[in-house]
């Protein structure tokens, strides 16, 4: 039956070719509009690591005097080494980066300037990273501030060719590191354990160290790129003592329980660190403890100009439907007589119901079509803006089925109204007029 | 023109004159707003600096760290204006609308418990404010001496030059020259007004609060190169400057480098972007619309052939069938324009909910209606003319 309907549906529609131009085209603009922004908005607030983000946290206090009812979303110094030797989650990791000077074993050759990061050796188990070569530090290191190095497989692939570096060493500024570990391909989308570092969406890093071993050798600068104080600074190399935010502070809780525990323990330490005369809050401690996504939204990682174009996108869509409903009901009340002589002859409502709907979901696939070659061309045009996240815009396999979802589900919605009015067509009227 | 008969006609197309009617009212309410948008937008970019933007070139390195910073940066600065074209030379700590500034919250009194508004920055080498092309409206510029060195961040020289903007926001009403404030224990003194100067990334009315400082080069002022030149020459300059950077320091990093045009053009890159998809949006709209005007009348001319070849027998000229369906096309055009006015409204609130947009100015609503009333008369035209052509034969031939 189907067959048949398909076979009456493109007879239709090859006898008004115009009219039907004319909805596929409204069908394919408007779905092509919608696929591209949504392509980007996919993009840009996907999860990250989508296995593990239920257990990644982002606690935070308020250490600082200043009057805000928000904790704040860095820390200090004192902050982030009591929490991390506390140890209170089943992994956490301080966080912060910088572009260093990175020198290759080739003597002479020009410095790179290279993303890295500072932090704890929990960090590479903690965030799921690969390795190809080797492993992180072990916590040894991080306490004897060990001068050893994880790099990534860009940097491996351009100083040593791919090959196993472990035990060669590298140079940061003035100083040289052991390697210990070469990762696999690793670069979350967004870069969702450094957004205060460079952008959200910017490239991989290049080198780990561990974060003591940063403070050691505290002329290598690596402070983040939001260092943010609150009273007088004296000294802006040694970070220790001043009243700075400028670390990240990632923890991993594994269970329900362990998560409320956490949230307890944060208040506990905020309570403690008042009687110490350091956190000067009013009534309550100000803390929170949010997810991974929750903490990717409080921090609107996605530009709100790329929601705002999505939004833009549906609207039009909106107007591409109303006007293919309206040229689908034309076409369909035109044909009245066709429809009064089925009925007349047999076929059910449901049946002339389920023909015209037939047509309708055809235009919507010719639509999703061309939607198709607009949405690739849009996301061509994304590619060549100069945004951070332009060189990742590329339609993955589900947007792909979601353009043809999408323009059928449009296409079926914007034919029920028209379908629905022209099977009450009466057969007996029809065949009198004629 | 009667038009009781074309209401008539109208309510016995009810789902379809209503769907056209929604049709316009979503259109002419995106169009407004996006149009809206992209004004908004356009207006930004044409911001003014306060810089003479022309013949400026800036070279970022990764600076000079320790003892050396201050010797290494003037020894750079005496090479670069060598360079055949050069100007002048100097440092800066950030330029405007590079996304990168130094804020501060300055106190008011010496105990500092009056704060005054979050304000940028800035700080350069001897000669900066020439350099850049910042116009001086009241007091002088800093003096050889005041360029001085440097305490952790800030200038040992307690001289400031702020920018009338500021000026107006701390001491309204007063004359600016001498007045006073603290960087926590540090107090600053005015000493000169600049007529304008943008921060590092635009804010609202906040954009051009600066307070400008002095010092030599030093660590923290080391990194950013900016040099002036005749706009002609500035791609040689700039080839030349970081081959003669490149040449002295072998170990410098040149992370970026390029024309002060091109760096604002950067900024508003994604201003850009969201003007052109508005703008893109906009034209499609219009586009669909039209056809589907157009659509649903040649329809309707179809369908009434023959009501058409009745009233062209009875008496009806030709012109009075196009007036038909021009006034038809215009009261639903008028219909759409009405519902899509109120639904405008409502998605511009919703956007200065969450955008942070003004208010839509009322000037839109007539210039939106008579945009649509051109649309709408333009698509029905064609079907219009085709129906003043039926014979008026087509009365007595029956089907």
């Amino acid at each position: 039956m189907f067959s048949y309907y398909l076979n009456l549906a493109l007879r239709s529609l090859r006898r008004t070719p115009i009219l039907t131009a004319l909805m596929v085209l409204a069908i394919g603009l408007g779905i092509g509009a919608c696929i591209t922004t949504l392509t980007v908005l996919h993009l840009l607030s996907g999860d990250p690591l989508p296995d593990k983000s239920g257990q990644l946290f982002y606690p935070q206090i308020k250490p600082d005097t200043r009057s805000k009812t928000e904790p704040e979303g860095e820390y200090t110094y004192i902050d982030a080494t009591n929490l991390l030797r506390e140890h209170r989650a089943d992994r956490q990791a301080i966080v912060v980066s910088a572009k260093l000077k990175v020198f290759g074993p080739q003597p002479g050759a020009r410095p790179m300037s290279l993303s890295t990061v500072a932090t704890t050796t929990d960090f590479f188990p903690m965030f799921d990273v690969p390795f190809r070569y080797g492993a992180g530090w072990a916590v040894a290191d991080d306490d004897a501030r060990a001068r050893v190095a994880v790099i990534s497989q860009a940097l491996n692939d351009k100083l040593f060719g791919g090959t196993d570096s472990v035990g060669k060493s590298i140079r940061l500024e003035k100083w040289d590191f052991r390697i210990v570990g070469v990762l696999k391909h690793w670069r979350p989308v967004p870069r969702f354990y450094d957004l205060f570092g460079q952008g959200s969406f910017a490239g991989g890093d290049g080198v780990f160290i561990p974060f003591a071993t940063s403070r050691d050798l505290a002329d290598l600068g690596i402070q983040g790129s939001s260092l943010d104080c609150w009273g007088q600074l004296t000294d802006q190399v040694h970070l220790e003592n001043q009243p700075c935010l400028w670390l990240q502070y990632w923890v991993e809780l594994d269970t329900p329980a362990r998560v409320a525990a956490y949230r307890e323990y944060l208040v506990h330490y905020s309570e403690q660190q008042k009687a110490l005369g350091r956190f000067q809050y009013k009534d309550k401690p100000i803390t929170a403890l949010r997810g991974l996504m929750d903490w990717l939204s409080y921090n609107q990682v996605v530009p709100s100009d790329v929601r705002l174009q999505t939004w833009v996108a549906f609207g039009f869509l909106l107007v591409c439907l109303i006007n293919t409903v309206g040229l689908l009901l034309s076409k369909f009340l035109r044909r009245s007589g066709e429809i009064g002589v089925r009925r007349a002859l047999g076929a059910s409502r449901g049946a002339v119901f389920a023909q015209l709907l037939t047509e309708a979901g055809l235009i919507g696939v010719a639509g999703g079509m061309l939607g198709l070659l607009l949405a690739l061309a849009g996301l061509w045009a994304v590619r060549r803006s100069p945004t951070d996240y332009a060189a990742l815009a590329h339609l993955d396999l589900g947007m792909f089925l979601t353009t043809f979802v999408l323009a059928l589900l449009a296409s079926l919605l914007a034919g029920l109204l028209p379908a629905w009015r022209a099977c009450l067509v009466p057969p007996a009227l029809q065949l009198k007029s004629n | 023109m009667e038009i009781g008969p074309i209401l008539s006609a109208l309510r016995r197309h009810k789902l379809a004159a209503g769907l056209l009617v929604l049709e316009i009212a979503v259109a002419c309410a995106i169009l407004c707003n996006a149009v809206f948008m992209i004004r908004q937008r356009l207006a930004e970019m044409q911001v003014h600096t306060g810089l003479a933007e022309n013949g400026l070139v800036w070279l970022m390195t990764d600076g000079v760290s320790g003892d050396d910073a201050t010797p290494v940066t003037e020894r750079n600065l005496v090479a670069l204006r060598g360079i055949a074209g050069v100007q002048s030379a100097v440092t800066v700590v950030s330029l405007p609308l590079s996304n990168n500034s130094m804020n501060f919250n300055p106190s008011m009194d010496v105990d500092g418990t009056k704060h005054g508004p979050n304000a940028q920055l800035m700080l350069g080498s001897p000669g900066y404010l020439q350099t850049l092309g910042l116009k001086l409206v009241e007091g002088r510029d800093f003096d050889a001496d005041e360029y001085a060195g440097m305490e952790v961040w800030l200038p040992q020289s307690s001289s400031m030059i702020v920018t009338r903007a500021l000026a107006g926001r701390l001491w309204p009403g007063k004359d600016a020259l001498g007045q006073v404030f603290w960087i926590g224990k540090r107090r600053f003194q005015v000493i000169g007004v600049v007529d304008h100067m943008v921060r590092g990334e635009l804010r609202g009315t906040a954009s051009e609060y600066v307070a400008l400082f002095a010092a030599r080069p030093a660590s923290a002022l080391s990194a950013l190169y900016v040099l002036r030149t005749d706009p002609a020459s500035r791609d040689r300059v700039l080839r030349q400057a970081a081959d003669k950077l490149m040449a002295l320091n072998p170990q410098m990093l040149i992370n970026d480098k390029g024309t002060y045009t091109g760096l604002r053009d950067h900024y508003f890159a994604g201003d850009r972007a969201m003007a052109w998809l508005l703008a893109t949006v906009c034209v499609a709209l219009l586009v669909v619309t039209a056809l589907g005007i157009g659509g649903l009348a040649s329809f309707w001319v179809a369908q009434r052939r023959k009501q058409i070849g009745v009233r062209r027998a009875i008496g009806a000229t030709r012109r009075d069938i196009l007036r038909y369906f021009q006034t038809e096309n215009f009261l639903i055009v008028t219909g759409g324009v009405v519902l899509g006015m109120a639904l405008a409204y409502a998605i511009n609130l919703l956007l200065m909910a969450h955008y942070e947009l003004p208010r839509l100015p009322a000037s839109y609503f007539p210039i939106g209606a008579l945009a649509l009333w051109t649309i709408g008369q333009l698509a029905v035209l064609g079907p219009a003319l085709r129906a003043s052509r039926v014979p008026p034969v087509v009365a007595t031939r029956s089907v």
